[in-house]
């Protein structure tokens, strides 16, 4: 077990020197650092003071120290648009996209579930087959397409829904949600229904395959034939047997939906971090690209290494394999 | 195989091979090749076949702009979906656009299928160090999903070149940026089958004779790694090309010049609110059709192509 998690953690610490080590050249190889920071008409000598106050002579490896000293703690730096510190920019713009990927990450589990459970129970009845065909459709349209019919069909033509940006927060300190108000939610439901859709296919077929498999084992079988109802067969049994696969494809789709919030916010202007990702990439912003990067690697990583512990936990044949 | 075979002419052995066998017999195949087939092939003649040329302004007038589809009031018959706010027709667009997308589609899975395929086999057969060092690396990259990779290197790409080159290059640098993305499926896929040839007796025999190592990876191994490649190139090609699209939408990729059916949409949304709903709605549903077929070839291919599941 100790030795298990040792290794993955240092499989975990050389996938983020990899990424730290892209998102440090992102900053000497993309546009030059004095141009972004000083105006056209800058004299050569400020210029010359401005590389030696940022330590731009000193030896590249030095260099790379530095700036990882500084990403530990969380410092990338000014943004060279806004100007301001871009960990506060990326704190401040965290919430929005958590709570999105909070709503929809709910959305696709228990939609995904249950459909994926019916499915699987009543295979062959026409609502299955309907539920399938449209899932296939569900995986082959791009998120933004989904988003935009989305946007068409209940903001511009129903008029039921706003059709961008986010609304009704209200303050904790440095938390803004706006999951506490009517208005908070009907901004958030439809980038939510949108972001969700893909894993919520991706969880349905993954239940069903799962349920299809677990009711041929023998222990359903002995199940049935000790007289139990349906009910306790499918759910306290069948059910509880799928989790396990199951789980681990969540958390490691909870990565894809922080990835997809990217294509999902600037459909909606949601102003989360995928917004600030794309405008940044827009304006060559370097220090809020190569934070972006590392966060998400951070995220990945993390969420990869809390799901391997997991299974390891829960699933004890890989423990003998080790 | 040929000379102890009985002569049969190529036609018969094409006729008798199993995938072509499965093919024929499998109804949801035949209808998505049909589909893929004529929506690819629509748009790779699309100068021939549209009613327009969307790039020659003397067809174009703005007075044309923003008509309906023809079977909507206010619509003219020679332009059959609508034309869009710069008075272009949207059926000759969509070819056009269409065209676009899927060389760029087609480019960017052959760059990642030859990098990955390349470094798949090498990776296979050398082993040690190098197989570890590749496939760490195929590792890491495979924790970042594609997509967001892609908008990455797409920036860092558009931000090397000069500006006034920018908009000329946007189609190569896209392609690089979707190639370099995808080419992790390709490794991984051809090293595992890459192992298994390895330890044949033909790979052995080919050795003990003498044949240097790159001979046998490319004469003997990568033939036999190829069925599983083609399954991979037919999804991953379905995905190059909404990979291409989101870029675009997104503003990252295609400039509106050379519209591909990504930057179509993106521009078409603009004008949603105002009820224009064809200058998106066309090129979307033209994505999803492309898409959806050569999605259902995939899946066909992938069952055809598994002997466990025959």
């Amino acid at each position: 077990m100790f030795f298990f998690i040792l290794r993955r953690l240092g499989q975990s610490l050389l996938v983020m020197a990899i990424v730290s080590a892209v998102s440090f050249s992102l900053f000497n190889f993309v546009g030059d650092p004095v141009n972004n920071m000083v105006g056209q008409d800058a004299t050569r000598e400020q210029r010359i003071e401005i590389r030696q106050q940022l330590g731009l002579d000193d030896p590249i490896l030095s260099q790379y120290t530095r700036f990882l000293g500084n990403m530990v703690q969380g410092d990338f730096g000014l943004s060279y648009r806004i100007k301001r510190p871009v960990d506060d920019l990326i704190l401040e713009r965290l919430p929005a996209t958590l709570e999105l990927v909070f709503v929809s990450a709910v959305i696709a589990l228990v939609v995904g579930i249950t459909l994926g459970i019916y499915t699987g129970i009543r295979r062959g009845t026409w609502a299955s087959r309907a539920i399938l065909s449209v899932s296939l459709v569900g995986v082959s349209l791009p998120t933004f397409i989904i988003g935009i019919a989305l946007i068409y069909l209940f903001a511009v033509h129903l008029r039921w829904l706003p059709s961008s940006g986010r609304s009704g927060t209200i303050d904790f300190g440095w938390w803004k949600t706006s999951l506490l108000t009517v208005d908070g939610w009907r901004a958030i439901i439809l980038p939510a229904i949108t972001l969700s859709l893909f894993q919520l296919t991706l969880i349905l077929r993954l239940v069903r395959a799962e349920m299809l498999e677990v009711i041929q084992t023998d222990f359903i079988k002995f199940a049935r034939a000790r007289g139990l109802s349906e009910r306790a067969v499918n759910f306290r049994h069948a059910l509880r047997n799928t989790l396990v696969p199951v789980i681990t494809i969540i958390g490691l789709n909870t990565g894809g939906l922080i990835a997809f919030s990217v294509i999902t916010e600037t459909v909606f202007q949601w102003p989360g971090t995928g917004l600030m990702f794309i405008q940044a990439v827009d304006f060559v912003d370097v220090p809020i690209m190569a934070a972006y990067l590392v966060f998400v690697a951070l995220l990945f990583v993390v969420i990869n290494l809390v799901v391997d512990i997991l299974y390891f936990i829960v699933d004890p044949r890989i423990r003998l394999g080790g | 195989m040929q000379n102890t075979d009985k002569p049969m002419s190529r036609w018969q052995r094409f006729k008798d091979n199993d995938i072509v066998w499965s093919f024929f017999h499998s109804p949801g195949a035949v209808i998505a090749a049909t589909i893929a087939t004529v929506v690819i092939l629509a748009c790779i003649f699309a100068p021939l076949i549209a009613p327009f040329d969307p790039f020659d302004p003397a067809q174009i007038s703005l007075w044309d702009g923003k008509l309906p589809p023809a079977w909507v009031d206010g619509g003219q018959p020679q332009y059959l979906l609508g034309t869009d706010n710069q008075g272009r027709d949207m059926l000759s667009t969509i070819l056009y656009g269409g065209r676009l997308s899927i060389l760029v589609g087609l480019a960017a899975v052959c760059l990642g299928m030859v990098l990955g395929v390349t470094l798949g086999v090498v990776s296979g057969y050398v082993g040690g160090v190098t197989d570890a060092v590749i496939m760490r690396i195929a590792d890491v990259q495979l924790t970042i999903p594609g997509i967001l990779l892609a908008i990455l290197i797409n920036g860092i790409g558009r931000v090397v070149l000069p500006l006034d080159m920018r908009d000329e290059f946007a189609v190569y640098v896209v392609v690089l940026a979707i190639g370099l993305t995808d080419w992790p499926q390709f490794a991984r896929v051809t090293r595992g089958a890459t192992l298994v040839e390895a330890n044949k007796e033909y790979v052995q025999a080919a050795r003990i004779i003498g044949l240097p190592g790159w001979l046998i990876m490319l004469r003997h191994i990568l033939p036999n790694t190829l069925r599983p490649v083609l399954v991979i190139a037919t999804i991953g090609l379905a995905l190059a090309i909404i990979a291409e699209a989101t870029l675009s939408f997104l503003g990252q990729g295609i400039p509106p010049t050379t519209p591909s059916l990504g930057t179509l949409i993106r521009v078409g949304n603009e004008y949603l609110f105002s009820g224009l709903w064809w200058i998106t709605f066309f090129p979307a549903i033209a994505l999803v059709v492309l898409v959806f077929a050569v999605n259902l070839l995939g899946d066909w291919m992938r069952d055809a192509l598994n002997p466990k599941l025959r």
